[in-house]
Formats: C-alpha cells, sequence, structure tokens
C-alpha cells in the first residue's frame, strides 16, 4: 500500500497578523508556524494505515525552506519519507496550482490511498484535496470523520451540517480530506523525533513540478473593519469581574438587580 | 450577467440555505436560474426557473452524477457564475464543477466589494479580495453571509433533467448526531468552554459559572473532539444552534462554525486572552484575561450574590 499524506505550514492563528508591502498577504516575519490542524489529522490517519497494512508513507509539503520544520514532525509522527516541493512563492499561488503541483508529484508513483486535509487554517479554500483528486482521475471523499479499511474497500463517514453523518463506500485508490476530530493526533516522542532526522526528506524545485497557470489572483488582503459597539474590559481580573457584573445587571434580564 | 444557483436537498427536504443563493445574485444584480436534484413536492421558494433531476433516481449526494446534472444545465444556459453554498455539499461539489470548466473557485465568499468577491482568511482575522482570470466562475458562500430582505412566496417553473452518469462512491446510509443529555436550545443563559480553557480539568471551571448564573454549559468543538465535553453540549454548524438571553465564551476565538450556532444570542460575553480574537466581532463585551483566572473570580463574586 503506497499512501500520500499533504500537509501545509501555517501561522499559529492566535498571532496578530499584519498585511505585506503588497497588501496582497499577511506580512510572514515575526509569526509562530505550525503544522495545519485539518493535516495534523491526515498524518495520524495515514500512519494508522501505514501501521495497519504495512504501507510506505510519503509526506509532502509546498512551501519554503522553513517548511521543513513541520515536515520533521509528520516525520517523527511516523511517516516513511519527506518531499519537499521548495517554492519560496507558495503563497501567492492559487488552490488549482498547488493541486496540480501535488497531482504532478504524484502522477507517476501509483498511490493507493492520498490524504489532505480538509481545509488550511489560513487560506481556507477547501479546494487543493478535491483538485489533485480531479486532476488524477480518482475519486475524493471530503470531510471524513472516520476511516475503516477492509481490502480494498474504504468505509467512511462524512461529516454533514447538524452533526449528521452520511456513511459512504469507495474503491482504491482514492482521496480523502480529513475533518476535525477524526482521530487523535499522536505527539511524536523523542526516541521518534531523533529517528527522523534520518529519514529522507528530499527538495524538489517547484520549476520541475508546476505546468499550470493560476486562475485566481489576490487583489487586496486587508484587517477586517471593527464593527464597533462591543467594550472591550482589560485589566485585574478581580476588578473585571466587578464590572462585567455591573455591565450585566443594567444592561440583561438575567441578573437580580 | 446570469448565475446558476445550486440548491441543496436531502432525504426530500430542501435546505435553508436556498434563499442565500436567492440574495446573492439579488446583490449581485444577476439573473439567475436554479439546480437541485431534489423532489417535485419539496421545493424552495423562488421566481424563476429550476432545473429538477429526481431524487428517488438519483438517490443522496453522489459527487459525479450530480456534477455531471451540473454540466448538463451550464451547457444549456451557459451561466457566468456557478453559485453554491459553502457548506458539506458545496465544498465537495464546487472544485468539481469549477476544474471541468477549467473555472476559478472563490471559496466561502462573504461580501462583493465593488464586483469582486471577498472571503475570509485565518479564521476571519483578515479577508482578501479576489479576482479570477476565468470568464466562467465558481463561488462558495459563507453561511448567513447574504439574506434576502423579502422572503419570496413564488413557486418555480420546474424542468426536469436526467443523466447516465454512475459515481465511483456509494452512499450507504445516514447515521444521526448522538442524542441525549442536555438541550442547550432551552437554557436563557450559555457558559461555554474553548480549547483556551486549557484542559479537561478546567471544565468544571465553568460549569461552576453556568450554575452561579443559573444556566447550562456548552462547548466548542474542539473541547467535544478531545472528549472533555459531550457532544450534545456542542455549539455550532456541526452541533447546536442557539440563541440564549446570555452567551459566555471562555477561551473561543470565534470561528464561523462557532458563530453560526450562537451570533443570535441577546447578549453575548467573551473572555480570551487575544484582544484580536474573531469573537470579538460579535461579543457585546470582551473581557482580556485568562479564563483560569477571571472565572473563579467572577463565580465567587456571583455566589457572594
Ligand atoms: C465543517 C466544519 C464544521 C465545524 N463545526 C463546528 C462547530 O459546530 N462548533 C465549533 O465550535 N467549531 C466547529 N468547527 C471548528 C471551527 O472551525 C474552529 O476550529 C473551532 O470553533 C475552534 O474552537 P475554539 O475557539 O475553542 O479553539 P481555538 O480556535 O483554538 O481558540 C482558542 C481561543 O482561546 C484563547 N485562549 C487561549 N488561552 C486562553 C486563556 N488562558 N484564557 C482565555 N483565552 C484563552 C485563544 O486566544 C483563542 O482565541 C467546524 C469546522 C469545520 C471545518
Ligand atoms: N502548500 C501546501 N503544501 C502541501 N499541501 C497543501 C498546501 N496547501 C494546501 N495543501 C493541502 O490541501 C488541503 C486543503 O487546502 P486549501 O484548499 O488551501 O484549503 C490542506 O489541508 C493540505 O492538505
Amino acid at each position: 500500500m503506497k499512501i500520500l499524506v499533504c500537509i501545509k505550514q501555517v501561522p499559529d492563528m492566535e498571532s496578530r497578523f499584519k498585511v505585506d508591502s503588497a497588501g496582497t498577504w499577511y506580512d510572514t516575519t515575526e509569526l509562530v508556524w505550525r503544522m495545519n490542524e485539518y493535516d495534523e489529522y491526515g498524518v495520524e490517519q495515514a500512519v494508522q494505515l501505514k501501521e495497519q497494512t504495512g504501507g510506505d508513507l510519503t509526506v509532502l509539503c509546498i512551501g519554503p525552506d522553513r517548511v521543513k520544520e513541520t515536515m520533521k514532525k509528520a516525520l517523527a509522527m511516523g511517516c516513511d519519507r519527506g518531499a519537499h516541493v521548495n517554492d519560496p512563492d507558495y503563497a501567492t499561488r492559487d488552490p488549482f496550482e498547488i493541486g496540480a503541483i501535488i497531482a504532478e508529484y504524484a502522477s507517476d508513483k501509483g498511490f493507493d490511498v492520498i490524504f489532505t486535509g480538509m481545509q488550511s487554517q489560513d487560506r481556507g479554500s477547501a479546494q487543493v484535496g478535491v483538485l489533485v483528486s480531479e486532476l488524477l482521475g480518482i475519486p475524493a471523499v471530503t470531510t471524513i470523520v472516520d476511516f475503516v479499511l477492509e481490502g480494498s474497500t474504504v468505509n467512511v463517514k462524512r461529516e454533514l451540517e447538524g452533526g449528521i453523518k452520511a456513511k459512504v463506500s469507495v474503491t482504491l485508490p482514492a482521496l480523502f480530506t480529513c475533518q476535525l476530530g477524526l482521530n487523535t493526533p499522536r505527539y511524536p516522542t523523542l526516541p521518534n523525533i531523533m529517528k527522523a532526522k534520518k529519514k529522507e526528506l528530499l527538495s524538489i524545485p517547484v520549476q520541475d513540478l508546476l505546468k499550470v497557470a493560476f486562475r485566481l489572483e489576490t487583489v487586496s488582503m486587508q484587517l477586517p473593519e471593527k464593527k464597533g459597539g462591543g467594550l472591550v474590559l482589560e485589566g485585574d481580573a478581580g476588578e473585571l469581574a466587578d464590572k462585567l457584573i455591573t455591565i450585566l445587571k443594567e444592561k440583561t434580564g438575567v441578573l437580580a438587580k | 450577467m446570469k448565475a446558476l444557483l445550486i440548491a441543496e436537498s436531502r432525504e426530500g427536504k430542501v435546505l435553508g440555505s436556498c434563499s442565500e443563493l436567492v440574495a446573492f445574485a439579488q446583490k449581485a444584480g444577476s439573473d439567475s436560474v436554479m439546480f437541485m436534484v431534489g423532489t417535485d413536492s419539496n421545493l424552495p421558494a423562488y421566481d424563476g426557473t429550476i432545473y429538477l433531476a429526481d431524487a428517488a433516481k438519483y438517490g443522496e449526494y453522489n459527487p459525479a452524477v450530480h456534477k455531471q446534472l451540473i454540466l448538463d444545465v451550464v451547457t444549456k444556459e451557459k451561466p457566468d457564475m456557478i453559485v453554491f453554498s459553502h457548506s458539506s455539499y458545496g465544498w465537495d461539489l464546487a472544485p468539481r464543477v469549477a476544474f471541468a470548466l477549467e473555472a476559478a473557485q472563490f471559496s466561502e465568499v462573504a461580501d462583493i466589494v465593488d464586483g469582486d468577491p471577498v472571503v475570509p482568511a485565518c479564521n476571519s482575522k483578515l479577508r482578501r479580495r479576489l479576482k479570477a482570470k476565468s470568464t466562467v466562475k465558481v463561488l462558495t458562500l459563507q453561511a448567513g453571509a447574504f439574506s434576502l430582505a423579502e422572503p419570496i412566496t413564488a413557486s418555480p417553473n420546474v424542468e426536469k433533467i436526467d443523466t447516465d452518469t454512475a459515481g465511483k462512491v456509494t452512499f450507504l446510509g445516514y447515521e444521526e448526531a448522538p442524542k441525549g443529555g442536555v438541550d442547550l436550545g432551552k437554557a436563557a443563559i450559555i457558559v461555554s468552554a474553548g480549547r483556551g480553557v486549557g484542559g479537561k480539568d478546567n471544565i468544571p471551571m465553568v460549569a461552576a459559572l453556568a450554575k452561579a448564573l443559573g444556566g447550562e454549559y456548552g462547548a466548542s468543538r474542539p473541547v467535544v473532539d478531545a472528549e472533555w465535553v459531550e457532544h450534545a453540549r456542542q455549539v455550532g454548524t456541526t452541533g447546536q444552534t442557539v440563541s440564549p438571553k446570555l452567551y459566555v465564551a471562555c477561551g473561543i476565538s470565534g470561528a464561523i462554525q462557532h458563530l453560526a450556532g450562537m451570533k443570535k444570542s441577546e447578549f453575548i460575553v467573551a473572555i480570551n486572552t487575544d484582544k484580536d480574537a474573531p469573537i470579538g466581532e460579535v461579543a457585546d463585551v470582551l473581557v482580556v484575561a485568562d479564563v483560569k483566572q477571571f472565572l473563579p473570580a467572577l463565580t465567587e463574586r456571583l455566589q457572594a450574590g
């Protein structure tokens, strides 16, 4: 069984974001980077599948040199090798270009299963996974919260609105996009972090894989205009509690006056 | 300009987001036609033509089949835009249609500014204005971003459509959401725990505040996924929708899927260490504090009465 899992490196969402000088993306200079949350579930599912089948697992990430740090986490979680598509301009690429790069990489490798996240936390397009499957001509099932392999059939649950799930089955090869809560991503142990340092981490220039033109461009990026109205309270916890009680008494009927 | 609006139905019932598609077309100043896989007996309110594929024949959602049905309508109607909801149906199907048409896709459109779609980035901390290179465009709309000033009462003019395509994904059935436990819908006061509360050990702190206020406690999704709290208490798109008199969000960032479940609350208080957290956009009061210090202080004062 050959497995591919795609991960993206994204900023910590609790960061204070600034718009970059070009005005089309966020400033990347002072951010803390981590693995896209949805992709952590993808890596965990891929590692479990590898353990179940004795398969071979590649992790792929498109981005500048710094993404190797995030790839090392995936290797320490249990991926066998890393394919780093070196692309300093990855942030300006649209989902179609990213999907096409991944599909080009995968096209001659015969992966049985490909995992991506349901969406990336910074861009949130929820497109890349499905586009890869369309480019490769294999079926895709999105937003999965359960994954069970039996023979060459996979039974999954797709999460729908209101907590309802659709049960579907699909024959491999296929692509799956992972939703939060699919599993419990493992923490890399120290021995596994050490072992990961020796694993292959191949770097491929993006020019070797990018063969399509983009379809979407960013005109501008902005901070949302504050709607105002909301009161912001700062200070000592005890004083804040007193202030809030006063406000609740004045503005709502929930506390007896 | 012409938009093809992709309505949704599940088990023969039209889903509520259809009117948002119509509201979008109005705002964009575009003519429209509609498409749905559904039944004759349950149609969305719409003043125009709906291309209807029979759900009895096609069953529940099947990506390849629904894609082909839409592409057939596109050939006939030549729309400039194909518009979906950003839902489990829309985000699954839209990229497939966009790919087939070599069209650019705008995901989770929240607004239109000077003709350009605006989408969120970084958990709504940023917004992006986008432009497409392609002439045909595919859009998915953020839930709740577009709404009609006046509800429509008209019935659509139905055109039946058909295809022979088969899909590779087999639908086996639905599984209902786990039931039981609390009904948050009935609570007048809800105090919800987010990932920012830090761990299962701190849930009693949230429950204690809820009790002191005479309400119930709820949770965001990561808290439920991590099994700190049971699913019945989850607030949001894939949990419950609530509108209590008072909603207190403790360590919750304010992702769109959480907001969808609670933003209609009468009064919203957020407790967060991050002054920029998007929950601030809907909160009447944002208390910038560590929940571990603030919650016990507040609970203590309420108990002292
Ligand atoms: C299809 C789909 C459906 C979804 N459905 C739902 C749903 O139904 N409900 C839902 O909630 N989510 C849902 N989500 C997930 C959603 O996108 C967010 O990931 C989730 O709401 C984040 O939860 P959170 O705010 O608790 O955690 P985070 O986003 O991690 O935020 C934690 C917050 O706590 C703050 N914080 C940290 N430490 C402290 C402290 N000590 N004191 C005070 N504040 C602190 C941080 O500043 C941050 O703002 C869904 C996602 C998808 C894709
Ligand atoms: N730069 C990237 N490198 C590798 N995988 C990516 C990249 N960008 C997106 N993906 C994958 O595509 C998924 C969906 O991303 P998006 O369409 O941007 O929301 C992510 O969860 C990743 O699995």
